[in-house]
């Protein structure tokens, strides 16, 4: 269940809105969940509204386990 | 001596003035908009005759016609609207025969209150699209529904084209061991739409891709007159076009989803909708079944066109007794691509 | 797109399918429960069930809030559309819902009712602004993840104090789920579902943390691995479940880290309790009454709470009787074990929950995985 996205916040705005951005395709979101959240960081989008902020060392070490995953059954 | 002018009528108010039930009721109020607007704006040799019908010239070869209904909302949208999109429309769809489209008829139903000026730019967008495709609006028709009973206007048009000989193309031709090429990108129509509704609405450079396609098909059919099949995936999708073709012709496909170009923001929008861009409507597209030895002939004649820039070969015809669309998916598994269940919607989960 | 693409890499899928097929003792199976529909989602889309060993099975589960919204709480919804002129705002999932009557809230907007798609609770806000002189209810599905954006716009409606808004509040909540099914005879009796791990909910576990599972890691010996919502991530899951049930483990893991902590979002959290809470018990389609496992709006925002506004009485509406959504929910059948899939109970036409969200095990076993059943014959040479 929960469709939701990681977007790029590309814009701070007034009410805990801002402007995330996926790809190009820019909509309006609330930060309302989440504290400290800046420009350039992603978080996760769920109608609407920003769930989380999405760890990038976090997202970089998950990518390297799959990798080492694949080749330890090499 | 009375200061009015001999024979002066007064002319549409197109900036503040709309629609009511006078201009469908066939008198005077209704020849004034046909002729300051429409026969204004399509300006050709029939249209200036006044008649109820055009004379035609009987041509050359087996007659195709189409005709198509269009009830497009909202009726602009990112690059284009409710007119061009029913030209292009019905161009495409006598054009997927491998026909020369000839002549268009167009009808409107318009609403009381539908605003002139609106008229006027769908109307100009018309002609223009006509224009541009070298095919003319010969005769067409309008009438007014009460104010609640229309969405604005609905136009129908219908077109009709010329089959040159020795061209056999139909959707019950497709064989095992054929090969399937789109002819550019999918999901530009139907995302540049939904971009606006209200509630979905997000910020974006897409655009319709909306177009006539009949140069294009021109170009292919010239190349390659063994062709099998063509169909422009308007509603529905590709996946939609595809599934009508394999259950026309009793076969099943398998193509290969890497293949299938997108945009990054159709690929985008669709992330944040919970949409397949294999589902979603184009207007300017065509997908062809083509014998395997004539496939990279037929990609090579469609990269020169420019409405043929991204064509890609994104799979085959198979043997498949249930005539399943089969896609090998990104990722290595395999999926069926089903016919479309109702609207697409948007989705939380 | 960055951060989701890399995740759903075709190399990097081969080569942990390998690592699972290495890993698998042959001669067992490992039962796993996918328990949110999202997961059951991309594992049809992208065909992941192709990449895995015979000896895993995977289990679809009832994380579908669409699923298991009973048919009583949507003719609610329909009857305020349709008898008292109210202007229903609903996520797009619920539209082709089958209720009672051969209504859905879809059928009952071509009958005259006002029902209205939004994409965000905030949008059915602006539905109510705009249209002062009309009652507007916004009909809230879903587990932890879709909770705290309905209690931030109802603290909204407080704030602004609007007058014509209010809530349909159907939130439910995943720990309670995941006790009905290990808590149900079939598993904990019965043995007719063995079920040896769970992957848990991707979303939801951002807001609630990995912390409520640890729970079911201890009290019922299974282990649970949160993962991420893009097939590589589900892959991995399942090879951590391999590796755990390989060692005896119990454990609660966290594949989804870039997003999800032990604690979740404390600030959500805080949210959702300020403005709901637990309702004694609810009925779930499928499962029939779970205790404790949704949540109703307090009386500190009572007047936006729909049922008290429009004093709402939920009958409860039993299921179509040849359709399995039950059994299926509760991962003791499969969509091809029901009588009426695939013929009268078809996507064009649902007869019950499970085939009209894209989620649900039937929708996605019918779009994307039923002719895995049906010998195909092979294609002609290439």
């Amino acid at each position: 269940m929960c469709l939701a996205i990681p977007v790029r916040v590309v814009e701070l705005g007034f009410d805990e809105m801002a402007i995330g951005d996926l790809d190009g395709i820019r909509k309006e979101i609330s930060l309302a969940l989440v504290d400290g959240v800046g420009v350039g960081d992603y978080v996760i989008l769920h109608v609407g509204y920003a769930l989380a902020r999405l760890d990038a060392d976090e997202a970089e070490r998950t990518l390297a386990l799959f990798a080492s995953a694949a080749r330890e059954a090499a | 001596m009375s200061g009015v002018r001999a024979g002066y009528v007064r002319p549409l108010d197109i900036r503040h003035g709309r629609v009511d039930l006078s201009h469908g009721a066939g008198g005077r109020a209704m020849a004034q908009l046909v002729e300051q607007l429409f026969a204004a704006a399509f300006a050709n040799e029939w249209l200036a005759q006044r008649n109820d019908q055009a004379l035609l010239p009987r041509p050359e070869g087996r007659i195709v016609m189409s005709t198509d209904c269009h009830v497009v909302s909202p009726l602009f949208f990112p690059g284009g609207d409710i007119g061009c999109l029913s030209v292009h429309g019905t161009i495409n769809d006598v054009a997927m025969s491998g026909a020369q489209p000839l002549w268009l008829a167009a009808g409107f139903i318009l609403e009381e209150g539908f605003p002139l000026a609106d008229l006027q730019r769908i109307v100009d967008s018309m002609a223009r699209a006509a224009r541009d495709a070298g095919v003319p609006i010969v005769t067409g028709d309008t009438k007014v529904v009460e104010k609640g009973k229309g969405d604005g206007v609905f136009i129908t048009t219908t077109g009709v084209g010329v089959v040159p000989a020795g061209v056999a193309i139909s959707g019950d031709r497709a064989r095992p061991g054929d090969r399937i090429v789109l002819s550019g990108t999918i999901g530009d129509h139907g995302m540049a739409v939904m971009s606006e509704r209200e509630s979905l609405a997000f910020g974006t450079d897409l655009v319709s891709d909306t177009a006539p396609l009949h140069g294009l098909v021109a170009a292919m059919v010239e190349a390659v007159p063994g062709l099998r099949a063509l169909r422009d995936p308007t509603r529905g999708g590709l996946a939609t076009t595809l599934n009508e073709i394999a259950s026309q012709s009793a076969v099943g496909m398998t193509i290969d989803e890497a293949a299938v170009p997108v945009e990054r923001q159709v690929e985008a929008a669709c992330e944040f909708l919970g949409l397949d861009p294999l589902y979603v409507a184009n207007e300017g597209k065509l997908v062809a079944i083509v014998p395997a030895a004539d496939a990279d002939r037929l990609l090579e004649v469609m990269r020169a066109h420019p409405l043929g820039r991204r064509a890609a070969l994104i799979g085959e015809v198979t043997e498949d007794a249930h005539h399943f669309v089969q896609m090998r998916t990104r990722f290595g598994g395999k999926r069926i691509v089903d016919w479309l269940a109702g609207d697409q919607l948007p989705r939380i989960c | 797109m960055k951060y989701i693409d890399e995740f759903r890499d075709g190399e990097l899928a081969l080569g942990i399918a390998a690592a699972i097929a290495a890993e698998a003792d042959p001669r067992r199976s490992y039962n796993l429960m996918e328990f949110c529909g999202g997961h059951t989602h991309a594992i049809s889309r992208y065909g992941v069930t192709d990449l895995l060993p015979p000896a895993v099975r995977m289990i679809h589960g009832p994380g579908c809030p669409v699923c298991v919204l009973p048919i009583g709480r949507i003719d609610l919804a329909i009857r305020l559309a349709l008898d008292q002129g109210v202007i229903v705002a609903s996520y797009g999932d619920c539209l082709r819902v089958p209720a009672s009557d051969n209504l859905s809230l879809l059928k009952a907007k071509a009958r005259g009712g006002d029902v209205r798609m939004v994409y965000s609770p905030a949008d059915a806000l602006k539905i109510a602004a705009a249209n002062p002189e009309r009652e507007v209810v916004f009909l809230a599905i879903g587990f932890e993840t879709t909770t705290p954006p309905t209690a931030l716009v109802i603290k909204e409606a407080a704030r602004a104090e609007v007058t014509n808004f209010s809530v349909l509040c159907n939130h439910v909540l995943t720990p309670a789920a995941i006790t009905n099914i290990l808590e149900s005879p079939e598993v904990r009796r019965l043995g007719t579902l063995p079920l040896d791990g769970f992957i848990g909910p991707a979303h939801v576990s951002t807001v609630i943390g990995s912390r409520p599972y640890e729970f079911f890691a201890e009290e019922y010996a299974k282990p649970v691995v949160i993962a991420g919502f893009e097939p590589l991530d589900v892959m991995q899951a399942i090879l951590m479940l391999v590796r755990q049930i390989n060692d005896g483990r119990a454990e609660v893991e966290n594949e989804f880290t870039r997003a999800v902590t032990r604690d979740g979002n404390l600030k959500a959290q805080a949210l959702v309790s300020d403005v709901f809470e637990l309702r004694r018990s609810f009925e779930w389609r499928g499962l029939g009454m779970v205790p404790y496992s949704a949540l109703r709006i307090r009386e500190a925002y009572g007047a936006f709470d729909a049922e008290r506004r429009f004093r709402l009485e939920t009958r409860s509406v039993a299921d179509n009787k040849a359709c399995e959504c039950g059994a299926i929910l509760r991962g003791v059948k499969h969509p091809r074990d029901c009588k009426v899939f695939g013929t009268v109970c078809t996507p064009e036409s649902p007869i019950g929950s499970c085939m009209v969200s894209s989620e649900g095990a039937c929708a996605a076993y019918y779009s994307y995985g039923r002719f895995r059943e049906i010998p195909i014959v092979a294609g002609a040479p290439a």
